[in-house]
């Protein structure tokens, strides 16, 4: 077992007892909600009379179903209203800070939980939602969990959990032009496989790593879940500092951020530390990379072939097999030109100022393509507010782009904004399995927002480093 | 489900230690909570009625014409013993899944891996995943479209699969088995117990203010 990381650090901290199960009671330092998880385990919170342990500890905000085009209430969308107007009693029934959409803080849970403050290094954090792995960035032990168990931390302040190994993945070397975090999250889901991590934590490292800002660590750590590994953390930095200051937490208590320093400090993984298992990717060798497939570990560079299912492991197959006939892609063929209908820019993964604003660099001064719906949907209202003072709305609505307010939107389909037939759709989101975009023929290419900036421009997947960058925002 | 009494001491949940009955296969790794449940199902604040949508896409076409899928085969209507191959329920951490397959009515999974949240998500419903190797889940798939009819007896505590005269060394993982055998998954109870513990590890962290500690009971 691994000694001296920050994952055995920030679990040994929180550890309350050992379990009869041979599992750990951990104690959980932030329980974030949002709707679509909650309702059932408010109710058998409800159906067992008890109460939310720690209210102070729970912050709540609605993403998946919310609108993001007319958001007058009721919802026009029935179960949309319901689900919506169920979690305002639930929250507001039991003291729980509320990030609605008329607080001007409401955004997706991933996005939010960061952009406040309330993302803090050292803590654990839980959500019923798996992309709960993206606080991580700020080395905070941080994962998805189910419906019961968010009844487990509302009832009792804990979750049951079992200690997984840790792998270091270090990421060595300097990214190169037009390659951005996401590529590298890509490249190595694409290399460990979807359920590679499957009993591990992810400690990303390594040069490339560490000279990310906190978006691109975030989008990394974001998609740990697609790769197996339900966690995955980067050791807290001055980057990380620089972040949290400016945060609702510390920016009028900067005597509150020096008081809690010294934790996060200890926190960080010892230079001695052990590891279960060790990886190293050369992060200058990675390219601008997309999905062929229908899982996110069906990647490949963009001037890369697609691989012959006959040439991958015989596990990898006949997944391999279904997901070309799905795609319609043909192996050894590039996916550079394959036709889109849709771009979409949002998601937990990538809808932050940083990455808005470097898709928007792409898309000055030229025109979405010819039959190619683009959107943007900022991932809170506080990115949607920042944007626009820049400018960067109406850099995308000149080009034709649609500009949405903030939630999950065509990340998975559960408001208005799905895939139709067999539309294929450039995103910017983590998931491209079968269905997931709210047609179940639908074809998803995941990519880099500045590839789905060059993708909407172009109506097809482009490289986006033959793409001159026209602006200077 | 009514509240469960529960003292220290006592067994919070109801004791799995084995599940029988027939088989129904559903082939192919890989198989994500996506496709176990489609997103627009989740659109209710209960899991009641969520069964039927089990598989959805997988079975109907855009015009509710029912598709080739074992979920509506006649012969494997009232399995409860579901067989599926490799990192079955990746994805997204939706209850929502397992909830549809229980209430379908599988009470155990049986395949060559799981994703780690799905797995957790059956342990709350004490719906074991129980794991063998490529070769045997293969010829139980096998036997079980060959024989529907014929029972497939899991037992939870001695690891085992039988089936004919076959018995199939599975893995149950242990945490899990405990929880199953011993009636301990149900661990809002379990945890519940151990509220002054909780607040006493919540003080030694120095991010959580006094005020945010409740004396009261949990």
């Amino acid at each position: 077992m691994s000694e001296g990381t920050l994952y055995d650090k920030v679990w040994d901290r929180h550890t309350v007892t050992r379990l009869p199960t041979g599992q750990d009671q951990l104690f959980v330092g932030l329980h974030l909600v949002h709707e679509v998880t909650s309702p059932q385990a408010f109710g058998m919170l409800k159906e067992r009379d008890q109460e939310v342990a720690f209210p102070e500890r729970t912050h709540a905000t609605v993403d998946h179903i919310v609108p993001t085009g007319n958001r007058d209430r009721p919802y026009r969308d029935e179960a949309a209203e319901d689900m919506m107007a169920e979690l305002e009693a639930n929250v507001r029934g039991s003291g729980i800070d509320f990030s609605d959409p008329d607080s001007g803080n409401q955004g997706i849970v991933h996005v939010i939980g960061p952009e406040q403050g309330l993302t803090q290094p050292g803590m654990t954090i839980v959500c019923g939602d798996s992309h709960t792995s993206t606080h991580g960035a700020f080395g905070a032990l941080a994962f998805g969990i189910g419906t019961s168990q968010i009844r487990d931390v509302l009832a009792t302040g804990c979750v049951a959990m079992e200690k997984q190994n840790v792998r270091k993945i270090e990421v060595t070397g300097e990214l190169g032009e037009g390659v951005t975090a996401k590529d590298v999250i890509l490249t190595i889901i694409g290399e460990l496989g979807t359920d590679g991590g499957v009993g591990y934590v992810y400690e990303y490292a390594g040069e490339a790593v560490e000279k990310l800002g906190m978006e691109g660590r975030m989008s990394i750590c974001n998609m740990s879940i697609e790769g197996g590994a339900r966690a995955g953390y980067v050791n807290p930095d001055e980057t990380t500092y620089e972040w949290l200051k400016e945060t609702d937490a510390f920016e009028d208590d900067p005597e509150e951020f020096e008081r809690l320093k010294p934790y996060w400090e200890s926190i960080r993984t010892d230079d001695d530390a052990e590891y279960d298992d060790v990886v190293t990717i050369d992060g200058s060798a990675i390219e601008p990379t997309v999905t062929w497939g229908t899982t996110p570990g069906q990647t490949a560079g963009i001037t890369e072939p697609i691989p012959d299912p006959e040439d991958l492991p015989p596990e990898d197959r006949d997944t391999a097999r279904r997901a070309q006939k799905h795609m319609r892609v043909e192996p050894g063929d590039t996916m550079e030109g394959y036709e889109i209908d849709v771009a979409f820019l949002g998601s937990c993964t990538n809808a932050r100022l940083k990455d808005l604003r470097e898709a928007a660099a792409f898309v000055e001064g030229r025109e979405v393509a010819d039959g190619v719906r683009a959107m943007v949907v900022p991932g809170s209202q506080r990115v949607e507010r920042a944007a626009e003072a820049e400018g960067l709305d109406e850099i995308f609505t000149e080009a034709g782009f649609d500009w949405r307010e903030p939630g999950c939107s065509m990340c998975l389909g559960m408001n208005d904004d799905q895939l139709e037939g067999d539309e294929a759709s450039a995103s910017s989101s983590n998931r491209n399995f079968v269905g997931r975009q709210g047609s179940k023929d639908g074809r998803t290419v995941l990519m880099s927002p500045i590839m789905v900036a060059a993708a909407a421009v172009t109506g097809e997947v482009t490289d986006v480093r033959e793409l001159e960058e026209v602006a200077t925002v | 489900m009514s509240a469960p009494e529960f003292s220290a001491g006592e067994a919070p949940a109801e004791k799995v230690t084995e599940v029988s009955g027939t088989g129904i296969p559903v082939r192919g790794n890989d198989i994500d909570t996506d496709q176990i449940i489609p997103a627009r199902f989740m659109k209710v604040v209960t899991f009641d009625g969520l069964g039927q949508f089990a598989f959805f896409d997988q079975r109907f076409d855009d015009a509710d014409n029912e598709k080739d899928h074992p979920f509506n085969e006649e012969r494997y209507q009232g399995a409860n013993v579901l067989v599926v191959n490799a990192n079955f329920g990746c994805g997204s951490s939706r209850e929502h899944a397992p909830q549809a397959l229980m209430r379908w009515g599988i009470d155990a999974v049986v395949g060559e891996s799981f994703a780690e949240i799905f797995a957790g998500n059956c342990l709350a419903l004490g719906v074991p995943t129980v794991t063998a190797d490529q070769e045997s889940i293969e010829a139980l798939q096998d036997y079980v479209e060959a024989n529907p009819d014929a029972d497939v007896d899991i037992d939870v505590a001695e690891e085992t699969i039988t089936y004919g005269d076959t018995v199939i060394d599975a893995e149950v993982h242990d945490a899990q088995r405990k929880a199953l055998v011993e009636g301990v998954w149900d661990t809002t109870a379990l945890m519940g117990a151990n509220a002054g513990a909780v607040r006493e590890t919540a003080r030694s962290l120095p991010y959580v203010p006094e005020e945010h500690i409740s004396e009261d009971e949990a």
